[in-house]
């Protein structure tokens, strides 16, 4: 994606040969001084947080002692391999990961083939699609925690008492055989449009005379499908699962708002941050942090090798 | 927002003071919310043998419903210079008492306090309405800041400020798990409160003095109890509430063999199963009124790993999807008191709150509910887990004088009594739970007198609390979704004890 | 169309055939538009369901059956609701925050995209590679040193927390972003400027910025929308319900009674759609501007 900026060449060039240089150093010099606020903002919001939560993740820092950080090496490190409560966060997340990841890609995939057929009200569904993704998740996680209640919940009211398909109301958030898939549905839904939205796109920019050619030749739909959508769609299909793989990972605020603190279905993102607020343990939270950002780098690397490979 | 909704008793009063409602109405209303007029017990009792046997029982009023506009009880005559109470309207929720200390306080005119109070709701409405009564009387401007609404992120907030040694906080509501965690930055008040200090209950005082420091003045208590639906239990054939955890299952599951009937959504038995503070105070009562002692003793051993208590929460565990709702795990109070208040529920394990919110016109079982104390299994005590909280000065004030003063006049007598009758906190000193016009508010205050109060391991756990509290709801929380009881327990007692070092 | 494959036989037959033709068409429409009429549903009942939810009073709403009309409709929810201080306050604070954040990040973002696209300097791809980093680490990274740093700054429980670190998501893409519309510009718009004798910085705000506004709007809508629905710094660095924004007054949505406890959802529910409506009015007029911001990075990939 980035290969993209080192195109243009700017506005160069303009006095002559032998201003060039000066012209060029000036440019580079006011270049430089545009970034600068950037560069601020990435260095004080992230780039010295980042160092700071690494060193922090070699301390005992704690809140609530008086007396500052003490340096501990790897114990948070090996205590991190014994944690069963981490490792139990990490089977969830990445089991959220899985789930919702291929749920959204089947039926954005669908939505978006409906959406690019013409039909009346087109245009509205396309806009009604952008609205679940701009509400706030916390939103979201309450309209459907609510939906999802046991007793007065309108799923339990419909699958029990109007259409029978359950004979005895669920409690959806509450059960462990429920609640992931539960919290998963909250995702999918939010999400899928947004999914739905990007692979339309790359649906979009597929030129219409491949299909003609195809038809020409005989192929049928399905055919059209795998052997022309499909393929092209690969690099819209790629981002997406980069995007929606890195969100999924680092998942926190639907988690925290149906579940709080309950550990069956706790990821990782809300162990870190009840380490390090509820506990105050922020030499610990630092050290889950680190981890949870290596496991995200673990997946974006398996994604870019994979990648590659299709490539050649 | 509902929050003028004090209570049906504060409407009955209300309703008696200015005469809309009749005699008659009145009377039948108090009978149905337990007035009488016995000999009052010690509110507590356990809480201490507190040995100022007032005289102001007898006070009457509550019998005949017209009465209720006697509420100047003797009470409030006892605190000094409180000034004249004599017919001062206790119900007014816009109007604090006097502030009686106000010589003292005068001198210290001046002088700017930020107190860290109630964050919403009516609390807060009377804490600002009290921080300007007490301006106007001493000339000490105070700024009311309102704390996180969850006590978890309260105790974040203050964390921060005392470590920083901050003296933006000079005065603040302190829960009653947390005067372990902040002793070494708490002031001293047991000085400064001198004899007064004999007036409130022995244990709220004992869980407020750290290494003989005083740090909090007890303000408003909290415990837990079970109410249950009299109109079912006497339709069903049982002549009161249970007395053990046995028999609380066996009356459950007979009136909800009989109720789903008519409702499917009828249950036995609700409570707070969701993974939060909640359900360690849940938790605790079921462990210790089954001989299953605490989760860690005074003296930091963890006693939680025994039979007892994998028991008792095996047997509880049993009852999610079977007399209690499946959703029961997710539930906290509100969630129980949706079902309880609406007729959908046999029993239910709450704080006194739900009281006068049950009573209300908007609830389903107004007149068709009581409280007792919580089951017991036999041999052991019927207990409930303490809630509530007291008022600190911070170690890093710089008018700590003051700031003294105010907190004296907040956990004053008028000032409880006022807060009790006008908004249904319950008062930590025994003299004014036991004044017939705020019996007359919360009668349960009388019928719950011989519980054994539980405390939360805040003082052997220090201001590692958050994370054995969290541990133990955690593992509860799993015990009720399925998992091995016994097996869980000696996992949490592990974790634990790990975190205890 | 579907007239033309036919074989000519008599006329009668052939136009029998047409209209078999067309009813055919509209038979095999028909799953179709069962599914548009599906994804509908599904996209749009949350959103019903909380609305119903808003005007149902409580003794409806926490009653069974369930109302899929509410018979009573009221507005109490939203009475209430409105005349909360609080939630009104929380209102303020994240238009306050969201505003502020949108404006900041442009403003940087601006100058930055600016130099990366359309200037040539060595490292002009490094800088480029490290914001977009930024948007690769989860706010969970920086959460704990993010803390401490705000704790001692004395930020904490401030609104400028937030606006300060609303920036480490809300700069990226719109440096990102920005910086794929400052290189489409043509580049004989800035030469006649420096042929006229323009300084780099009025060539920018005379000749690029506003060629960019399209841009900016896109860019300023996003930032706004990430800024407002943010969840995980609200909670973390702000404590008391007087620096609550939206999404944390909605997840704190526990009026106090007496006791302390109150989870009303029929106020939620109205709560939920005051937050939501300036959203979805937002993106119902720009959701073009939208669509092309969201799928400018992903398509080009």
């Amino acid at each position: 994606m980035a290969e993209q900026a080192a195109v243009n060449p700017g506005g160069e060039g303009e006095g002559g040969p032998l201003r060039a240089s000066d012209l060029t150093r000036s440019r580079t010099r006011t270049a430089w001084l545009l970034l600068l606020p950037t560069l601020l903002v990435v260095a004080v919001v992230a780039a010295f947080p980042l160092g700071q939560t690494i060193y922090l993740s070699f301390t005992n820092e704690r809140l609530a002692d008086l007396q500052g950080p003490e340096w501990i090496g790897l114990d948070n490190y090996r205590r991190l391999l014994e944690d069963d409560d981490f490792h139990n966060t990490i089977w969830v997340t990445v089991r959220f990961t899985f789930i919702t990841i291929i749920a959204e890609f089947i039926l954005g995939l669908v939505v978006a083939l409906v959406v690019n057929s013409q039909f009346k009200g087109r245009g509205l569904m396309r806009t009604a699609m952008l609205v679940p993704w701009a509400i706030p998740t916390v939103v979201s996680a309450q309209m459907w925690a609510w939906m999802y209640n046991d007793i007065y919940g309108v799923f339990n009211d419909l699958l029990n008492r109007r259409l029978g398909i359950i004979d005895q109301n669920i409690a959806w958030i509450a059960d462990p055989d429920y609640a992931l898939w539960a919290v998963a549905a909250v995702d999918i839904w939010k999400t899928t449009p947004f999914v739905a939205l990007l692979l339309l796109a790359g649906l979009q920019v597929i030129p219409e005379d491949i299909y003609e050619a195809a038809r020409v030749d005989g192929a049928n739909k399905l055919q059209q499908f795998y052997k022309i959508t499909l393929p092209l769609l690969v690099p819209a299909i790629v981002v997406t699962l980069i995007f929606r793989t890195l969100d999924s990972l680092r998942v926190f605020d639907v988690f925290y708002v149906m579940f709080g603190a309950r550990r069956d279905t706790m990821p990782m993102a809300v162990y870190a941050q009840n380490t390090i607020v509820a506990f105050s343990r922020t030499g610990y939270g630092s050290a889950i942090a680190v981890a949870i950002f290596l496991i995200i780098a673990i997946f974006v690397v398996i994604y870019v090798t994979t990648l590659r490979v299709e490539r050649s | 927002m509902p929050r003028e909704n004090p209570g049906e008793i504060q409407r009955l009063i209300d309703g008696a003071v200015n005469g809309n409602l009749t005699r008659r109405d009145v009377l039948r209303r108090a009978v149905v919310l337990g007035l009488s007029i016995p000999a009052i017990a010690a509110l507590l009792a356990a809480c201490g043998d507190d040995d100022d046997d007032d005289d102001d029982d007898d006070d009457g009023g509550t019998g005949a419903g017209g009465d209720a506009t006697e509420m100047e009880g003797d009470a409030t005559e006892e605190e000094g210079g409180g000034g004249d109470t004599g017919d001062f309207d206790f119900s007014d929720v816009t109007t604090p008492p006097e502030v009686a200390n106000a010589d003292t306080a005068s001198e210290y005119s001046g002088a700017s306090l930020t107190y860290y109070g109630d964050g919403v709701g009516i609390g807060n409405d009377l804490d600002l309405a009290m921080a300007q009564k007490f301006t106007e009387a001493t000339g000490i401007e105070i700024e009311v800041i309102p704390r996180p609404q969850d006590a978890t992120e309260t105790f974040s907030t203050y964390q921060r400020l005392f470590q920083a040694q901050s003296g933006d906080m000079d005065i603040m509501m302190v829960d009653v798990i947390w005067p372990g965690s902040f002793a070494q930055h708490l002031a001293d008040l047991s000085e400064a409160l001198g004899d007064d200090a004999g007036s409130f209950y022995e244990t709220i005082m004992e869980n407020n003095t750290v290494d003989g420091k005083l740090v909090g003045i007890p303000w408003f208590g909290d415990f837990g109890m079970l109410y249950y639906r009299t109109d079912l239990a006497e339709q069903y054939g049982y002549d009161g509430p249970p007395e053990t955890w046995d028999d609380l299952e066996e009356m459950a599951t007979t009136i909800q063999e009989g109720e789903k009937a008519n409702d499917e959504n009828f249950w036995g038995f609700v409570f707070q199963g969701n993974a939060y503070e909640g359900l360690t105070c849940d938790g605790l009562e079921w462990q210790a009124s089954a001989g299953g002692g605490t989760i860690v003793d005074q003296d930091g051993n963890v006693t939680l790993d025994n039979a007892e208590a994998a028991a008792i929460f095996e047997k509880i565990q049993g009852w999610v999807g079977n007399i209690a709702p499946p959703g029961v795990t997710t539930y906290q109070e509100e969630d129980a008191r949706n079902a309880f208040q609406n007729g959908q529920a046999a029993f239910m394990r709450n704080w006194p709150y739900a009281y006068s919110l049950g009573q209300g016109d908007d609830s389903a079982v107004a007149g068709n509910f009581d409280v007792a104390p919580l089951p017991a299994q036999s041999g052991s005590d019927h207990v409930g887990t303490v809630g509530g909280w007291q008022i600190g000065v911070s170690e890093y004030s710089q008018n700590k004088e003051a700031a003294i003063e105010f907190a004296k006049y907040l956990t004053s007598a008028d000032v409880q009594k006022w807060r009790a009758i006008a908004a249904s906190f319950v008062p930590t000193r025994p003299e004014v739970a036991e004044d017939p016009a705020v019996i007359e508010a919360m009668p349960f205050l009388q019928s719950l007198a011989d519980v054994v109060r539980v405390v939360r391991p805040s003082t052997p756990a220090g201001d590692l609390y958050n994370e054995v509290s969290t541990a133990y709801f955690q593992g509860l929380n799993e015990i009720l979704n399925g998992s091995d009881a016994e097996g869980s327990v000696s996992d949490m007692a592990g974790d634990i004890e790990f975190i205890l070092g | 169309m579907t007239a033309t494959a036919r074989p000519q036989t008599t006329e009668a037959a052939a136009e029998r055939s047409q209209v078999l033709d067309t009813v055919m068409n509209v038979i095999k429409r028909i799953p179709f538009y069962l599914l548009v009429v599906v994804i509908a549903v599904y996209l749009m009942f949350p959103f019903y369901w909380a609305f119903r939810s808003s005007i149902t009073p409580d003794a409806d709403l926490f009653a069974t059956p369930v109302q899929y009309f509410p018979n009573n409709p009221t507005l109490e929810n939203y009475r209430a609701v409105l005349s909360d201080d609080n939630f009104i306050r929380a209102l303020g604070n994240s238009a306050i925050v969201a505003a502020s954040v949108t404006l900041l990040a442009l403003m940087v973002g601006a100058f930055a995209s600016y130099a990366i696209g359309r200037f040539t300097f060595r490292g002009r791809t490094p800088v480029l590679y490290i914001v977009l980093a930024m948007t690769m680490f989860p706010q969970i990274a920086v959460l704990g040193s993010l803390y401490t740093l705000i704790t001692e700054a004395g930020l904490y429980n401030s609104l400028w927390a937030l606006i300060f670190t609303y920036m480490m998501f809300t700069l990226p893409f719109t440096v990102w972003v920005l910086t794929t519309f400052f290189q489409q510009m043509p580049k004989e718009l800035e030469e006649a400027a420096y042929v006229d004798g323009a300084t780099p910085f009025q060539v920018f705000y005379k000749v690029l910025l506003p060629l960019a506004a399209p841009g900016l709007v896109t860019t300023g809508l996003l930032a706004f929308i990430a800024a407002w629905n943010e969840f995980l710094f609200a909670l973390s660095f702000t404590q008391t319900p007087d620096k609550f924004t939206v999404t944390l007054a909605i997840f704190r949505f526990e009026p106090q009674t007496a006791g302390g406890f109150e989870i009303a959802w029929g106020q939620i529910m109205a709560a939920t759609i005051i937050i939501t409506l300036p959203l979805i009015i937002l993106t119902l007029i720009f959701q073009r501007r939208i669509l092309a911001g969201l799928t400018a990075g992903a398509v080009k990939g």
